[in-house]
């Protein structure tokens, strides 16, 4: 087994370039406008963080994004295969790390271990994943994200539960994405320290 | 297509895996262990009505793990992550139907061997009671992932799932049973057709009952 390596850069299949923009978007949940009108294109390289109070609708812009929810009106341009990080795990809890992911490997046909490596859960790959930490869990959910070779990743509060070194490793991991044309649209209410990333403030209605 | 079958081997791996497979038959063997109990040790009824007794055990057993079918995997957000990949609703229902089947058709159909022993059922009863599984128990597994992907998003839907397939499967009872009468040909031909009508609908009705609950 490798002992555990900070930050090693990782290689991926091929990546197509893909594009994902928001054209005067509304977002209605439960009878409630969470946000209207919204507007915005990112380009491959580009990144964009969401921010706002909690329960306006951060989660639900991803979920738009990623074409899980329709917009009550404007349209959404999506170009590329897309990665979402949500809050839920989406592995099989009595598996081991490694052969979790291998099942969305096997469908997006990018390699784990690279993955894991990129996020240094490399050592963990053959825990099951039902004993992850927090953290640990957050991390194994990038790692799909990573395995998924998709040019947009969606990331939900990619930063929550995550130490200091591990968010250094997340900010150098997007980064890489990015400099190699890659899309970032990530919802956070912590600093990511992700670099000329656009803002984007859901602000709270009266 | 790639994820279909990768849908469909983890979810046979999982059903097979964690002893689930022995769940069925452990619950059809104690069906045709206790219906002599129920009715007497006397061997014409038995036989008579043993047949009927198993296609009831094989309804019940279709149904048994109904709750671990589908609202699992959209609580983990694995349903969420498919639809994310371009993957359709209705091939996860597709997907879900063929490994459900693979979890409870197959050692249903011999776990029928010891238990037409049990209910004194003859050779030939016997063979025409496993050809009825194999064209009845698709459309079981199908009526079982129907009521599965809609009961999905509730919580505690044990009985309510019981209300919901219980009535759906009659058609299926009727000509399965019918099926075990040396003159039923005809009886299993309108078993494999309704088994059909329902594989037919389900990867649909499922399909659609996902896409309501991701709203």
């Amino acid at each position: 087994m490798l002992p555990p390596q900070p930050i090693r850069p990782y290689v991926a299949g091929m990546m197509g370039q893909g594009q994902l923009s928001f054209d005067g978007v509304s977002c209605q949940r439960g009878g409630r406008m969470l946000f209207e009108r919204l507007s915005f294109a990112l380009e491959p390289g580009a990144a964009a963080v969401v921010s706002g109070p909690n329960g306006i609708g951060k989660s639900s812009l991803l979920r738009l994004a990623a074409g899980l929810l329709d917009p009550v009106c404007g349209a959404i341009w999506r170009e590329g295969r897309i990665a979402l990080a949500d809050e839920t795990l989406a592995l099989d809890r009595h598996l081991p790390l490694a052969t979790a992911l291998q099942f969305w490997a096997e469908i997006d046909g990018g390699s784990v271990a690279d993955a894991l490596a990129a996020i240094a859960l490399d050592h963990l790959g053959q825990v099951p994943v039902r004993l992850l930490s927090t953290g640990q869990r957050k991390r194994a959910v990038l790692a799909r994200v990573i395995a998924s070779g998709a040019p947009v990743w969606l990331l939900d509060e990619p930063g929550n539960g995550l130490d200091t070194a591990s968010l250094k490793n997340l900010s150098v991991v997007i980064a890489d994405h990015r400099a190699r044309g890659g899309i970032i649209l990530a919802a956070s209410h912590q600093p990511l320290g992700i670099e000329r990333a656009l803002d984007i403030r859901l602000e709270s209605r009266s | 297509m790639k994820a279909l079958w990768a849908l469909v081997a983890r979810d046979i791996r999982l059903a097979y895996g964690r002893g689930g497979v022995a769940l069925p038959i452990v619950f059809f063997l104690l069906v045709a262990t206790l219906y002599p109990f129920g009715v007497g040790p006397d061997g014409p009824l038995l036989a008579k009505t043993g047949g009927g007794v198993l296609w009831i055990a094989a309804l019940l057993a279709a149904l048994l793990p109904i709750d671990r079918l589908i609202a699992p995997d959209m609580d983990q957000g694995m349903l969420d992550q498919l639809a994310v990949r371009g993957v359709g609703d209705e091939i996860i229902g597709l997907a879900k139907l063929i490994a459900h089947w693979f979890g409870f058709g197959p050692p249903l159909m011999i776990a029928a061997i010891p238990a037409a022993a049990l209910l004194r059922l003859d050779g030939d009863t016997l063979w025409r009671l496993e050809l009825g599984l194999l064209a009845g128990t698709p459309g079981l597994a199908a009526l079982a992932i129907m009521i599965a992907a809609i009961t999905a998003g509730l919580r505690g839907v044990g009985a309510l799932a019981g209300l919901l397939m219980l009535p759906l499967a009659i058609p299926l009872l009727i000509f399965g049973a019918g099926s075990l009468d040396p003159q039923g040909t005809s009886a299993l031909k309108l078993l494999a057709a309704c088994s059909m009508l329902a594989i037919a609908i389900a990867p649909f009705a499922a399909g659609a009952a996902i896409r309501a609950a991701r709203e």
